[in-house]
């Protein structure tokens, strides 16, 4: 009753025919490379006779919707305030979500794995915390110090890590935990003073500009590709992935899916702590304020503009450093076209619906075209 | 519903397809009220197929059915229980937070002017488990209840609406003896009052001590409807078995004389006492009835779940695994049972779930696009897989599926590849290739163990046969004493 011709034993004989069609596709590699598309999203071209026009459209398909909403963003800014496409301002704006943006990085890998760190804003303030009372009141060099509040930052993300894979706790709750512990001990460490008078030298993470541009701006853009290098050609990087599509296919292919959550989410906090430092040197002081709410929502609605979804697997820093921009282009744009900062977030929350209904749609539409072709 | 009691259920021609897979073809089936037919057949000859179409569960590709001679259609559970059909599952769907009445009562709650009515639930529900000679407060939780309990009040859930015709799933398969007879018992009861009942079960005993008739199913067919007396147990296994299958067509090549792998009294909470040794290219069948504890065995032993106590040697070394990780690294590879939820990420491409295993053990370092090619241009060829692999794996058909699983676990040549059901779920033609590759491997001088729950794969592959049943390997047999009788006997409990 099937109307496919039914498989032969003997075509064993005649692979060679079959191995060509199949192997076809390996030719375009190195087109596909030039082109690096994320993982996940099935986007890769069919095989097209003409390899030119294969490539074209892998290109065009590669072009995601948040980038071509990146792109009209900025022309529209561009055309309502002279100001907005100036050197000086498109620089203050990458200066604006650099700290954002490296917890960001951190959030992207976290929910590629299939969790969610809503600790990550606390974490920055509290880090920073021990940072400066380690330095101020126990007269610790800084240097030390700053080591200190990067291994406070990566323990609280281990904490989470146990609590998840080995406690059976939900990422959400027990990051919620966390956030709350984190928050509250920063502001117990000073009683809720902000602590001033770090180094000069300190200072210059936010003040040294190489090129006209401020060195915390390279530190954030340095984790976005260390961190897309490693997601997308280390095996620790690339089992994320496969963690957060299914975690019991990952496990029985293998992968020690407890030692990544471990890792993934002290990854998370060790890059809150990095962040931290980054707001710290903007301020030259600890605030314990500093890491709020809005901080933690704008991380998460970076990476889920980005393209990443939550419930795990999808994903890729590139996309997440194009909803950072996003972001980041709003919030300046739309201040200096004086629209009311109460007004800001309702204008955020449309993108985040905006994006993700756009991407739901394009997904639906490439199922549907696999449908046809099946 | 409850006045008429309807008399006569009967089913003309049933057919139903999976994808390719016909698993009911044209099967008559009649039930009249106060006997008991029970329902017999080897795993996957459609026994709980043909009774989920009766209750409404599935819907049937083509036959019909009547009750009392009018058409019976019924497009859901609900719309067969008004019809007066009720079917009681194998596995136990109550809501532990939620009182026994409430639980009888689920989907259709008694109210009196707009509230729950408690005090005529809890009467109704005493009711009903008073005639079942259960002796339970229906306020209790279901939480606390042990399965048996459980399963009563399942019981009770079912004759609520008395319903004139009630199906048993494999009632049993989860309890004790004891309990078991209680179930039997209440079985006696409803057939008494006059209600229809269809007994599944694979204690064979059971069924003859329950039934009025007996119904047998083979590979989606009926092939014998006897009245119980006229049937023994014996007659009951050539009847699922059939006539003696057409195998040994191919006869497996001779295994290797050294034994590569050596597992000593394993044991676990699933199982016990599991020794056997495996030779160089030996095809091990792993068989016996579902839940008998064959694919725990499997998983232990490639380190998916923990076992208890027991030693595994490969090539006369101890291993000790204690992680899928540890049993890869040992040689031992196992292809999971389900291929979707265990197997493969379907939305991933091929290319990339081959690669899965093997990026952090065999790319020096970096994953390049140039070892993910390689990897997939060796097993498509290998395994000749046909369709574009760097397109998501589920996209391909369920022969290819299983290939690019197949080939995950290939990519370096195990000592022991585990198969658990290597062909669920394939057609024909793919089925024949599976088989072809297996020989190959085993050629190649790799010991595999094949589990299956279709005898004919087992007897087809296997150069000896280990049988399980309860958790217990019952015997090893060699080709020539594995006759499907033989085998049936020794998996059916006694």
């Amino acid at each position: 009753m099937t109307a496919a011709p039914e498989p032969d034993p003997t075509t064993r004989t005649t692979r060679t025919t079959e191995g060509d069609i199949v192997t076809s596709p390996v030719n375009t590699a190195p087109a596909a490379q030039a082109a690096p598309t994320p993982p996940p999203p099935p986007a890769s071209a069919p095989p097209g006779p003409a390899a030119s026009a294969g490539r074209f459209r892998q290109a065009l398909r590669s072009i995601s919707g948040p980038l071509v909403g990146l792109v009209l963003l900025v022309v529209v800014m561009s055309l309502l305030s002279p100001v907005f496409f100036t050197p000086n301002n498109l620089v203050n704006i990458l200066v604006q979500v650099s700290y954002i943006g490296i917890m960001a990085a951190g959030a992207t890998l976290v929910i590629i794995l299939g969790g969610i760190d809503l600790s990550v804003a606390a974490v920055l303030g509290f880090s920073f915390m021990v940072v400066a009372v380690l330095y101020q009141n126990l007269g610790w060099p800084f240097w030390l110090c700053i080591i200190a509040g990067l291994a406070v930052g990566a323990g609280v993300g281990l904490v989470n890590g146990v609590l998840i894979a080995f406690g059976n706790v939900q990422p959400f709750i027990a990051t919620l935990s966390t956030m709350f512990a984190a928050t509250g001990l920063s502001l117990y460490l000073t009683n809720g003073t902000p602590i001033l008078g770090l180094p000069d030298w300190f200072q210059g993470l936010s003040h040294v500009r190489l090129a006209g541009i401020s060195l915390q701006v390279f530190l954030m853009i340095g984790v976005f590709v260390i961190g897309g290098l490693w997601l997308k050609y280390r095996p620790a990087g690339r089992s994320l992935y496969a963690i957060g599509s299914n975690d019991e296919v990952a496990r029985l292919s293998g992968i020690r899916v407890k030692a990544m959550q471990l890792r993934v989410y002290a990854i998370a906090g060790l890059l809150a702590a990095v962040a931290g430092l980054v707001v710290g040197a903007r301020l030259n002081a600890a605030q314990p304020s500093a890491g709020n709410s809005s901080d933690l929502l704008s991380v998460i609605a970076a990476v889920v503009i980005g393209g990443a979804s939550l419930a795990g697997g999808v994903g890729s820093m590139r996309g997440t450093f194009i909803g950072l921009l996003i972001i980041g282009v709003l919030n300046n744009g739309l201040t200096l076209l004086n629209v009311s900062p109460y007004l800001q977030p309702v204008v955020i929350g449309a993108v985040i619906i905006l994006a993700v209904l756009s991407d739901g749609k394009l997904i639906g539409q490439l199922r549907a075209r696999f449908r046809r072709r099946a | 519903m409850t006045d008429e009691i309807a008399t006569t259920l009967v089913a003309t021609g049933l057919i139903k397809r999976y994808g390719e897979a016909t698993v009911l073809r044209g099967v008559d089936f009649t039930l009249e009220s106060g006997t008991v037919v029970g329902l017999i057949g080897e795993n996957g000859a459609g026994k709980s197929t043909l009774s989920s179409i009766i209750a409404g569960i599935k819907q049937p590709d083509g036959g019909s059915m009547t009750i009392d001679g009018r058409p019976y259609a019924p497009s859901g559970p609900l719309e067969a229980l008004t019809s007066g059909v009720a079917i009681i599952h194998q596995e136990i769907k109550m809501i532990p937070e939620l009182s026994v009445a409430e639980n009888m009562f689920l989907g259709r709650v008694p109210t009196r002017r707009g509230r729950v009515d408690y005090a005529g639930m809890y009467e109704s529900a005493s009711g009903v488990l008073a005639q079942l000679g259960v002796h339970l407060d229906p306020r209790m939780l279901v939480g606390g209840l042990s399965t048996a309990t459980q399963q009563e009040i399942e019981i009770a859930r079912a004759i609520l609406r008395e319903p004139s015709f009630v199906i048993f799933d494999e009632p049993s398969a989860s309890l004790g003896q004891e309990e078991t007879e209680r179930v039997l018992e209440q079985i006696g009861l409803l057939r008494d009052r006059g209600t229809g009942v269809v007994y599944i079960s694979h204690r064979l005993d059971e069924v003859s001590a329950i039934s009025d008739r007996v119904v047998c199913l083979r590979d989606g067919a009926k092939v014998g409807d006897r009245p119980a007396a006229e049937i023994d147990r014996d007659g009951m296994i050539r009847a699922m078995v059939g006539r003696s299958i057409e195998r040994r067509a191919i006869e497996p090549e001779p295994h290797g004389s050294e034994v590569v792998a050596r597992v000593t009294d394993l044991c676990s909470d699933r199982f016990e006492h599991v020794s056997f040794d495996l030779h160089e290219g030996e095809i091990l069948g792993l068989s016996g009835l579902v839940g008998a504890g064959r694919t725990e065995i499997v998983r232990a032993l490639a380190g998916a779940d923990p076992f208890r106590s027991g030693e595994v040697e490969v090539r006369g070394r101890r291993v000790r695994i204690r992680s899928m990780s540890d049993a890869i690294a040992a040689g031992i590879v196992m292809v999971p049972e389900d291929r979707k939820t265990q197997g493969l990420n379907l939305n991933r491409s091929s290319a990339e779930n081959i690669a899965t295993p093997w990026e952090s053990r065999l790319a020096k370092g970096f994953v390049t696009r140039r070892f993910l090619t390689k990897l997939k241009k060796r097993m498509a060829e290998e395994l000749d897989i046909r369709g574009d692999l760097d397109k998501p794996v589920g996209l391909l058909s369920g022969g290819n599926q299983q290939k690019v699983l197949l080939g995950k676990w290939l990519v370096q040549k195990p000592t022991v590849l585990i198969l658990d059901e290597p062909t669920r779920g394939v057609d024909v033609g793919a089925k024949e290739a599976i088989y072809e590759i297996i020989r190959g491997l085993s050629r190649q001088g790799v010991a595999v163990i094949v589990v299956s729950s279709e005898l004919e794969e087992v007897l087809l592959l296997s150069h000896r046969v280990m049988v399980v049943a309860g958790g217990r390997p019952r015997d090893l047999l060699d080709r020539e004493q594995a006759t499907p009788e033989r085998i049936m006997q020794l998996s059916v409990p006694s």
